[in-house]
């Protein structure tokens, strides 16, 4: 990280192309550091010879059983979620104008809990593909509060104003929060302590394939992402300045709200709605490389990765055999943080 | 709410003992019982169970609402449970004994000053299921039926024992909830409780035993590396139909290197009487001890 701030207080003045790959270099050796060292930690010792020894059948290969199905997919599966709910938080704060947006606040994470929590309620079982029941309707309820949200800030047939998607959001949030709190309480315990649970986030995926099913999504949002850094810049400058300076404001936010709200969908749907990543990243990455998002857009999706994977490492080590809900360890981390940027923006 | 099942105790299990737990029972039997009560309420299942268990079944007018055996619950009126007793409800029923979870203090209280008896529950291991038998059967007026349902229980346990006895003690896991069709969020017994204590009079070591607690939320990690020789899957209900039994163990096959998995030692086990910690946890116990010991040598 240090070398990073070096790397990029030196070259300031040289032309983005640089900078950018300075940038991903940086960030980007951090988190393939993190995610290559984090599989060789764990609860359990294992031996990396017998992880990969061939002689063994992967059946009665304990070591590799532990490598390869209970960490690895834990570790893609952080750095997934992680690198998603950063730049989802990027993109949020950049077109909402607003420092404290995170990617929770226009009621995406609302309505994929409340999803989520349905599907653990009502004990449905169905799976299309590689989605299960759980993630599967927490991906439902994010895609439904993303319309609605959307809905309520351009009908009736005027254009999307952030001031009334945020209203709307925030709003629709506490709606959410209200059913959820209903949902709960006309459930039975174990589910209720089960759909608590859900909340507080969870890495362990058990298998490749919750991971099959976030990675398309993930790529298109990301994909859009491409599009957006040199709008974003002009759009955190306002509205009016940007469409002067030639940006087709409504395409750039419509866009910004719809692949930051997949991203999110997509990153809660496999881990549960883990808070604090995409407020902390963005504003530790901003102190660290400045606020050109064609530098903090990249930079944060690689340092969201490596610390979710950082923070999950913790979760399952800490107090093993037990583990600490990996939502828990950022919120941890990430609410003080989050106080200290409020008090010293006051 | 057709899924809303009776796994109520695993509330227990998970839940309540983590709170209330173990502080409170000021049983009946110290509060001036002056004669048996004739209108009784309960809001704990597993106690309802006992109460008509003990022959105190005509006694009660009132069950919470997760009641379900034995069948003679259904005709009763319900009256709410932990979260959401109905108060109106039960002074309506005007009992004369309300059975109450311990962490329900201000309920208690309430009815203290109706001048109505209660009896807090407390959650524990078969000790004190027995124990709170036996505690109901001086309170309730039925001490001799009580006493020969705990003398049953006891005997039935000590079979089990004397069954089990000298055979090898497989290394058992035992889950009582998790994701449908995914190994996600897997719950199991801990060293602490009725289910521990059950696993181990049934013959098997619970591969959790070293955690004091009731419940455990286990990483695929931890449960690869704890290699259990047994798994127990146990339902109150729900996972009726075969199909979805044969879908549900097929999902372990992932973790392979589990002796359990690779040797086809996965169980199902599926009612309530499994973890409701009541009278009927000899027959648990002897479910579990045949789940364990099937195909050993007599």
């Amino acid at each position: 990280m240090n070398e990073a701030i070096l790397v990029d207080r030196a070259h300031a003045s040289q032309p983005i192309r640089t900078r950018l790959a300075l940038t991903i270099a940086g960030f980007g050796t951090l988190a393939l550091l993190t995610c290559v060292l984090a599989p060789l930690v764990g609860s359990t010792q294992i031996s990396l010879a017998r992880v990969f020894d061939r002689s063994i059948p992967f059946e009665q290969n304990v070591d590799a059983q532990i490598f390869f199905v209970a960490r690895l997919p834990r570790v893609l599966a952080g750095a997934l979620a992680g690198a998603a709910l950063a730049a989802a938080g990027v993109v949020f704060q950049a077109m909402l104008r607003n420092p404290l947006a995170t990617p929770f606040t226009l009621g995406v994470s609302a309505g994929a809990s409340l999803g989520a929590m349905l599907a653990i309620i009502f004990g449905v079982s169905v799976s299309l593909g590689p989605f299960t029941s759980v993630p599967l309707a927490s991906f439902i309820g994010a895609s439904l509060a993303t319309a609605l949200v959307y809905w309520l800030a351009t009908s009736p047939g005027r254009a999307m104003s952030t001031s009334v998607l945020l209203l709307a959001g925030v709003t629709l949030n506490s709606f959410f929060s209200a059913l959820i709190m209903f949902v709960q309480y006309i459930a039975d315990f174990a589910q209720v302590y089960r759909a608590a649970r859900w909340l507080m986030g969870d890495l362990d995926v058990g298998g490749f394939e919750p991971i099959a099913a976030a990675v398309p999504l993930t790529a298109v949002a990301f994909g859009l992402f491409a599009l957006l850094p040199s709008s974003l810049n002009l759009l955190s400058l306002g509205a009016d300045a940007a469409a002067v300076r030639g940006v087709d404001v409504v395409r750039s936010q419509r866009l910004a709200f719809f692949s930051a709200s997949l991203a999110t969908s997509a990153a809660v749907s496999l881990a549960g709605p883990i808070g604090f990543i995409g407020i902390v990243v963005p504003h530790l990455v901003r102190l660290m490389v400045g606020v050109d998002h064609r530098i903090v857009l990249p930079a944060s999706t690689l340092f969201g990765a490596a610390f979710l994977v950082a923070c999950d490492l913790l979760a399952r080590t800490l107090l093993a055999p037990v583990e600490i809900p990996v939502g828990v360890v950022t919120a941890m981390i990430g609410g003080p943080f989050f106080l200290w940027l409020l008090v010293r923006k006051g | 709410m057709a899924a809303r099942t009776k796994r109520l105790i695993v509330l227990a299990a998970v839940l309540v003992a983590c709170g209330a737990g173990s502080t409170l029972q000021q049983s009946a039997a110290q509060q001036p019982a002056s004669q048996s009560p004739r209108r009784i309420v309960s809001l704990v299942p597993a106690l309802t169970e006992m109460l008509f268990a003990i022959g105190a079944g005509p006694q009660v007018v009132g069950v919470s609402s997760y009641d379900e055996f034995p069948a003679d619950v259904k005709k009763l009126p319900k009256v709410g449970a932990l979260l959401d007793p109905d108060t109106e409800r039960i002074l309506a029923l005007r009992p004369d004994f309300v059975i109450l979870y311990g962490s329900q203090s201000e309920l208690q209280a309430q009815f203290a000053r109706a001048g109505i008896r209660t009896f807090v529950y407390r959650h524990g291991g078969i000790t004190t299921v027995l124990e709170t038998i036996r505690d109901l059967g001086a309170a309730t007026g039925h001490q001799a039926e009580a006493a020969a349902r705990v003398r049953d229980v006891q005997g039935r346990l000590d079979a089990v024992r004397a069954r089990v006895k000298g055979r090898p003690r497989p290394r058992v896991l035992l889950v009582f909830e998790r994701q449908p069709k995914t190994l996600r969020e897997v719950y199991v017994s801990g060293g602490r409780g009725f289910l521990h204590e059950m696993l181990e009079i049934a013959g098997g070591q619970n591969v959790f035993a070293d955690v004091d607690r009731e419940s455990v939320q286990p990483s695929s990690e931890t449960l690869i590396s704890r290699a259990p020789d047994v798994i127990l899957e146990v339902r109150a209900a729900g996972l009726l139909e075969e199909r979805e039994v044969a879908q549900e163990q097929g999902v372990w096959s992932s973790l392979s290197s589990i002796p359990a998995v690779r040797n086809k030692r996965v169980h199902f086990m599926v009612g309530d009487y499994l973890v409701v910690p009541g009278p009927r946890l000899a027959q648990a116990t002897e479910a579990f001890a045949a789940a364990i010991h099937q195909g050993a040598r007599k």
